[in-house]
């Protein structure tokens, strides 16, 4: 895939885009509004790298602390090494309990795992109940946001698509109408399913429990009524102690939609009475990428989206011109990952701004790690031949001063002489929205040595 | 080799540089009027906190509420309230979906972000909080701490099955950023601050 | 008289000679005997950032031995100098005189204000400015404090364009949003390029703007090729132009 094309769609219909750059920048300034409320905003910062630097480097431990205590709590805790074995192990546990309807609140685990097609594939209806991802599943299409995934959308969309499958009134675009309908459509579902799956925000080692954030309630109403409690999660969200949560709730919400928490924080430990709570535990690359020192730092990612909403390019292309689950400055440090020559194109989509690291809450690197990205795509031959050719002609032209002399004077000399249809083709992409600089009859070193003469006479 | 073991292997295999935890023991915001900041904060997400003298006077203020006293079928966690649908005679959770109004306790609240901190010790049926229309939390206002450090500090987690943050009614602002109050959850959520 | 090894940027250099001579003008009214390695062409930014590192290592080696022996070195961009003092480890790290040439390495605003302790200039400039912040000056070199970060606010280009007689900087909606020119990426994302570079020149317009002005003569020559392109009146100016007391 390659992120420019899609992208240039996007833009072409600018109002659109226009639209969803303000929508997000808008989420962006309600963070920076919630950070200033608090003037240990950067403290927490730096305690949650800290926080997340010790635990990657003790992760096997507190893996093994954390399956103890879940156990002594009742739940069951399985691993899975990739995506195919979680798969394998959520159906078995639906199949052999004759469970035919789940409901999923937000997992992006679950989104990077292709779950929901694996399992209705073998017979499972599953129902995302985050109003989001109820949309876009209603829609057909993955979610473009991590956290707001129905954010591509505009409410005249939404009607269209209730419309057709709720039976709400054709053009009807109030939220509060819209929502009310979706309220009573998934409460059915809730009551109806045999299972719930649940993603996990953060797992404490030293008490074996999991915290799941939302605003909807949707986590909690898919667990509490179906028996059968089901978390998926990344090896990566662990965390070490019930205390550390205190710096990361705080840190979470905010930085997410700048709230200072979500309406339901659940805490929960083992299943409830005559329940059951299985907990998988997935690597799907985790491990790779914790074994190399320049990517490790983005297991911190708590998935709160902050990149997203800062990034000037994903706000103008939209999450799917990124074609993964996790899209923007973090997916694209984690895709190349897992598929360099699949996602190539993803850490060029990407001015090398530096807003993304400045906002995340775990102070990952982004920026600095995107551009790690372009140096490993180099060396394994992913970057396009345009491009390692004019770079290897721009090398030898300034290794050779005289060389790139030359070639500036012939360029100042002749580009102002030539027609402008010759110098404006399609062939010169600058130049499709853009003037080209004016060309000086001398170049400053010119200037500079002409400069030294005179004074020196 | 088991998926368990090979993951383990390989995180052990590797070599990171060793890191330290940080302390906690920072200057965290602490708020001059702790009450008045925890109540701002429920009001701007939709819900609503009611000061009284005492939990005697819960009849009284629930009487002035409209989903209240329209409610048919109310769920009571405290003594002051009388429901009438018995979560110990309930067996399953699913029989829950037609509760109107629900009043329980919570062991403290928290000042920096408008939470109210609930568990389901006591509660046969954790389902009650989420899937009762309307939810009502009643508080000692001398139970509230300023962070989430303090609140973590105080709570013994792991001790329930389940322990939530509860912070507002249910809300989502998934149509087109419109916020709108009421999603899957409770369509309101009063806290009443006692003393 | 202390010498300042002066590194001009290849595009500077070749389209924009102004803003090389009035990074010389600033730097001698100061005191400071400013000499310009013939030799030196391009820091090996382009390369490093299309991922092109064995390209780039040849022209950072180059560039430690060209500026190694001097006392200062300075350029008049952010991006440039962010290269030497953020990216050149992978190439130069344990090289004799390699972390000398970090702390000596300086972008314009930043040697005027820390190193030569500009606290005036006796030049007018009565005109609305609005400053772009440039990215990599910004939160590679932290030349001011970025609008993501709760920290004390801080810019050492507006701190020295306010020594300037007349200049009103304009109030932007967005302080520091990326112009979109990010090297290649003006090209091979040429559409989101355009489109952020297009939403910085309304925010400056809105802020009735009449010159933007930044430490990166990369952001202002997209942006002023787009300006060209529209027609519009704004004008685009290196801080060195202004500070040198260029007229619009």
């Amino acid at each position: 895939m390659n992120h420019a094309p899609l992208a240039a769609a996007f833009v072409k219909d600018r109002p659109r885009a226009e639209w969803h750059d303000a929508t997000l920048w808008f989420v962006r300034a309600k963070r920076d509004k919630a950070a200033q409320s608090l003037p240990e905003w950067e403290t927490l910062r730096e305690c949650a790298a800290q926080i997340k630097a010790h635990t990657q480097y003790r992760l096997a431990d507190y893996l093994e602390q954390f399956e103890r205590e879940a156990t002594k709590r009742g739940a069951v805790v399985h691993w899975a090494r990739d995506a195919a074995e979680h798969n394998k192990i959520v159906l078995g546990l639906l199949r052999n309990r004759g469970v035919t309807r789940l409901v999923k609140s937000k997992s992006m685990l679950t989104e990077e795992c292709h779950l929901n097609p694996y399992l209705e594939r073998n017979g499972i209806e599953v129902v995302d109940t985050d109003l989001g991802e109820r949309i876009v599943q209603l829609a057909g299409e993955p979610p473009s946001h991590i956290v707001l995934p129905a954010i591509h959308k505009k409410k005249e969309d939404v009607g269209a698509i209730f419309h057709k499958f709720l039976g709400t009134e054709e053009g009807a675009t109030d939220p509060n109408y819209l929502a009310e309908a979706a309220r009573a459509h998934l409460r059915a579902k809730f009551v109806a399913a045999g299972a719930g799956l649940t993603g996990v925000n953060f797992a404490i080692a030293e008490t074996g429990g999991l915290v799941v954030c939302t605003n909807e309630g949707n986590a909690d109403l898919g667990v509490s009524l179906p028996k059968l409690h089901i978390a998926s999660m990344g090896i990566e969200k662990l965390i070490p102690r019930a205390e550390d949560l205190g710096v990361f709730i705080r840190l979470l919400a905010r930085s997410a939609t700048g709230q200072p928490i979500t309406a339901y924080t659940s805490h929960f430990h083992g299943p409830r009475p005559s329940g059951e709570l299985h907990i998988v535990l997935v690597d799907n690359g985790r491990t790779g990428i914790r074994a190399n020192e320049d990517f490790r730092r983005s297991l911190n990612c708590i998935r709160c989206g902050a990149c997203m909403n800062t990034c000037p390019v994903y706000r103008r292309s939209g999450g799917h011109s990124y074609e993964t689950s996790v899209p923007g400055p973090i997916g694209s440090i984690l895709a190349p990952a897992g598929d360099p020559a699949k996602f190539y194109s993803l850490p060029q989509a990407c001015s090398l701004c530096g807003s993304c690291t400045d906002v995340c809450p775990v102070k990952i690197d982004l920026h600095h790690q995107l551009l790690t990205w372009r140096g490993e795509l180099g060396r394994q031959g992913l970057i396009s031949w345009p491009k390692r050719l004019g770079m290897k002609l721009g090398s030898f032209m300034f290794r050779h001063p005289a060389v790139y002399r030359m070639v500036g004077a012939i360029a100042r000399k002749l580009t102002p002489w030539l027609p402008r249809a010759v110098v404006y083709n399609r062939f010169n992409d600058w130049g499709r929205q853009r003037e080209l600089p004016e060309f000086p009859r001398e170049s400053f070193r010119q200037q500079f040595e002409r400069r030294q003469r005179e004074q020196q006479r | 080799m088991n998926s368990k073991d090979r993951i383990l292997s390989d995180l052990r295999s590797q070599q990171l540089p060793a890191a330290e935890l940080p302390s906690l023991d920072q200057a965290w915001t602490r708020y001059e009027d702790p009450s008045a900041q925890f109540t701002s904060l429920v009001e701007s997400v939709g819900g609503r906190v009611v000061r009284l003298p005492s939990q005697g006077d819960l009849p009284a203020a629930l009487a002035e509420i409209q989903a209240f006293t329209a409610a048919q079928q109310i769920v009571s966690g405290v003594a002051e309230i009388v429901g009438n649908v018995d979560l110990t005679q309930v067996d399953d959770p699913h029989a829950l979906e037609t509760v109107d109004f629900a009043v329980f306790p919570g062991e403290f609240a928290v000042a920096e972000n408008g939470a109210v901190w609930v568990t389901d010790e006591r509660v046969p049926h954790r389902a009650i909080y989420f899937i009762t229309q309307h939810l009502a939390l009643v508080v000692a206002a001398d139970q509230m701490v300023h962070h989430l450090h303090e609140a973590y500090a105080r709570i013994s987690l792991g001790t329930s099955s389940l322990g939530v943050f509860i912070s507002g009614p249910s809300k989502t602002a998934d149509i087109e950023q419109s916020l709108v109050i009421g999603a899957h959850g409770p369509r309101s959520l009063t806290v009443f601050l006692i003393g | 008289m202390p010498t300042v090894g002066l590194f001009i940027p290849c595009y500077i250099d070749q389209l924009y000679p102004r803003v090389g001579m009035a990074t010389v003008e600033l730097l001698e009214e100061r005191g400071y005997q400013v000499e310009f390695p013939a030799g030196q062409t391009c820091c090996g930014q382009p390369m490093a950032n299309t991922g092109c590192t064995a390209e780039a290592r040849p022209l950072a080696e180059r560039f430690l031995e060209l500026f190694g022996g001097y006392e200062y070195v300075v350029a008049p961009s952010g991006s440039c100098v962010a290269m030497v003092r953020c990216h050149y480890d992978e190439y130069l790290a344990g090289r004799p005189g390699f972390e000398e040439l970090k702390a000596k390495t300086f972008e314009l605003t930043e040697f005027l204000v820390d190193v030569a302790k500009v606290d005036r200039f006796d030049r007018r400039f009565p005109h609305r400015v609005g400053l772009h912040q440039s990215c990599h000056g910004l939160r590679e070199l932290r030349l001011g404090s970025s609008s993501e970060r709760m920290v004390a606010h801080y810019s050492k280009a507006e701190k020295l364009l306010r020594m300037i007689d007349g200049v009103q900087l304009v109030p932007l909606a967005r302080a520091d949003e990326c112009c979109g020119f990010g090297g290649t990426f003006a090209v091979a994302e040429e559409a989101i390029s355009c489109m952020m570079g297009e939403d910085r020149i309304h925010d400056h317009e809105s802020a009735g703007a009449e010159v933007i002005t930044a430490g990166d003569m990369s952001c202002l020559m997209h942006l002023q090729g787009l300006i060209r392109r529209q027609h519009k009146p704004l004008r685009v100016m290196h801080i060195a132009e202004i500070l040198a007391g260029d007229k619009p």
